[in-house]
């Protein structure tokens, strides 16, 4: 067994489609008494360490239209650069800080997460790379998940040392992951297509 | 050094198969010309932010969640439609079970219809259908739900598409690079063969994964067919244990 390959392979994707919203934010479209909230609503459950923040996401495809019927969804560390651990699976309690967001995009392609500045985590290479969050966005017209991060203007040293910024040969496009500070919202627009077409990651 | 290379728990996760999966812009699926990014990917191994993801615990389940067949019903009665239970096991490509994640999923009623605003054909809706569900794989990875056989339905893509019988699904796995969403359609179902969104897949024994098959053991007399459908994640790759054999 000195190179063992994978003995099954993964179950193909396919697009989320134009319902997402029924299976993923039930409540957001209408079908209630299901289920109580749409899971990931909620990051925050009670007292957390760190600087609370909004997260704001907007999409658009390569046409400048807003992505009206796509659900985003975000993980990240606490503040202390920190994941939420497994939870026990009879567990009866959430835990404080969830690190998993998921909301739907309105009909202007908007998508807004309350949650914490996330600390700092160590990246393969052992140094510490730049806060930042995985997305993850799924929608009609994408047929395997988009995978992307975003990181934040106000860390421009960390960024400039970041394992997977500095990946990004096109110095230019790596500003595609990079929020804008307005008081505590760090805003991301991402464009599917197009010149200011975000960088999407195969991790 | 005398290593042995087992699948490691330590391991990062295989590379995604790409030519496996669809790839982003499928002309035949007109959808994805204005959503599918012209940039290659960057090829990145997963990081720490990537292989750790969020977990549920059953605490989140309600009693009928895995029932689409009375989840929603509104006076009682039971969605209108061939009962049926939707079963299966979640497993990483190193064939190992994937337990306590959460399997979501969505569908049209019996007349090929969504409880959707947006949602324009002429089928009826059912009062008592809302069409999602929720499960939380056991110890050996196996989850099942119990519902009705959605309608096939037509679609605009062309002037006169339509989907075959599908159920969505959405899987976590334990990695957030894990995640996907997928499709499941029907054993024998020839309308598979003819659609534009199954035909963004460019393998058939790709698509042949996504149908679920018919268990006639399993079915429950004088009461609803069975379905088994397997779903499987990436996996990780392997580590190396010097002289150690244990651990895996």
């Amino acid at each position: 067994m000195l190179h063992p390959v994978p003995t099954l392979k993964e179950t193909p994707s396919q697009t989320a489609g134009p319902y997402v919203h029924i299976g993923m934010t039930p409540n957001f479209c209408g079908i209630t008494g299901v289920v109580d909230a749409d899971l990931g609503k909620t990051m925050i459950n009670g007292e957390v360490e760190g600087e609370r923040i909004n997260v704001a996401v907007n999409v658009f495809d390569g046409a400048g239209v807003p992505l009206f019927d796509g659900v985003v969804e975000i993980w990240q560390a606490d503040a202390s650069g920190n994941f939420t651990g497994p939870t026990a699976p009879n567990s009866n309690s959430a835990p404080a800080f969830t690190g998993w967001g998921r909301q739907p995009l309105t009909e202007a392609g908007a998508a807004t997460f309350e949650t914490v500045k996330p600390g700092r985590v160590p990246g393969p290479d052992g140094k510490l790379m730049a806060p930042h969050i995985a997305l993850w966005i799924v929608a009609r017209g994408i047929n395997i998940g988009l995978q992307t991060r975003l990181y934040f203007e106000d860390e421009a040293e960390a960024n400039a040392s970041d394992f997977v910024l500095n990946k990004i040969m096109d110095k230019r496009r790596r500003e595609t992951l990079i929020a804008r500070k307005d008081g505590s919202t760090y805003t991301l627009d991402i464009h599917l297509q197009g010149e200011k077409e975000t960088v999407f990651f195969d991790m | 050094m005398s290593g042995i290379i087992l699948p490691g728990a330590d391991g990062l996760l295989f590379q995604r198969d790409r030519d496996w999966h669809p790839p982003a812009d499928t002309p035949g699926y007109k959808s994805s010309t204005f959503r599918a990014p012209k940039h290659s990917l960057l090829s990145l191994g997963p990081t720490k932010s990537e292989m750790t993801g969020p977990t549920f615990g059953h605490e989140k389940l309600g009693a009928l969640d895995n029932d689409l067949i009375r989840n929603f019903s509104q006076d009682g009665t039971d969605a209108i439609g061939q009962r049926m239970i939707v079963y299966g096991q979640v497993l990483d490509e190193n064939a190992r079970p994937v337990p306590n994640t959460l399997v979501e999923y969505w569908q049209a009623n019996a007349g090929g219809r969504y409880r959707h605003k947006k949602e324009g054909y002429l089928a009826a809706l059912d009062p008592n259908f809302g069409g999602f569900g929720r499960s939380i794989t056991d110890a050996n990875g196996f989850y099942h739900f119990r519902t009705i056989k959605p309608g096939a339905y037509p679609w605009p893509n062309t002037g006169n598409d339509w989907r075959p019988a599908h159920i969505h699904f959405s899987v976590f796995g334990h990695a957030f690079a894990q995640r996907l969403i997928t499709q499941m359609y029907f054993e024998g179902d020839p309308m598979i063969w003819q659609c534009p969104i199954v035909s963004t897949i460019p393998d058939k024994s790709a698509i042949d994964q996504l149908i679920a098959r018919l268990d006639r053991l399993n079915t429950t007399p004088m009461d609803a067919l069975c379905y088994r459908f397997d779903i499987v994640l990436r996996g990780r790759r392997s580590t190396m244990f010097e002289n150690k054999l244990e651990g895996n």
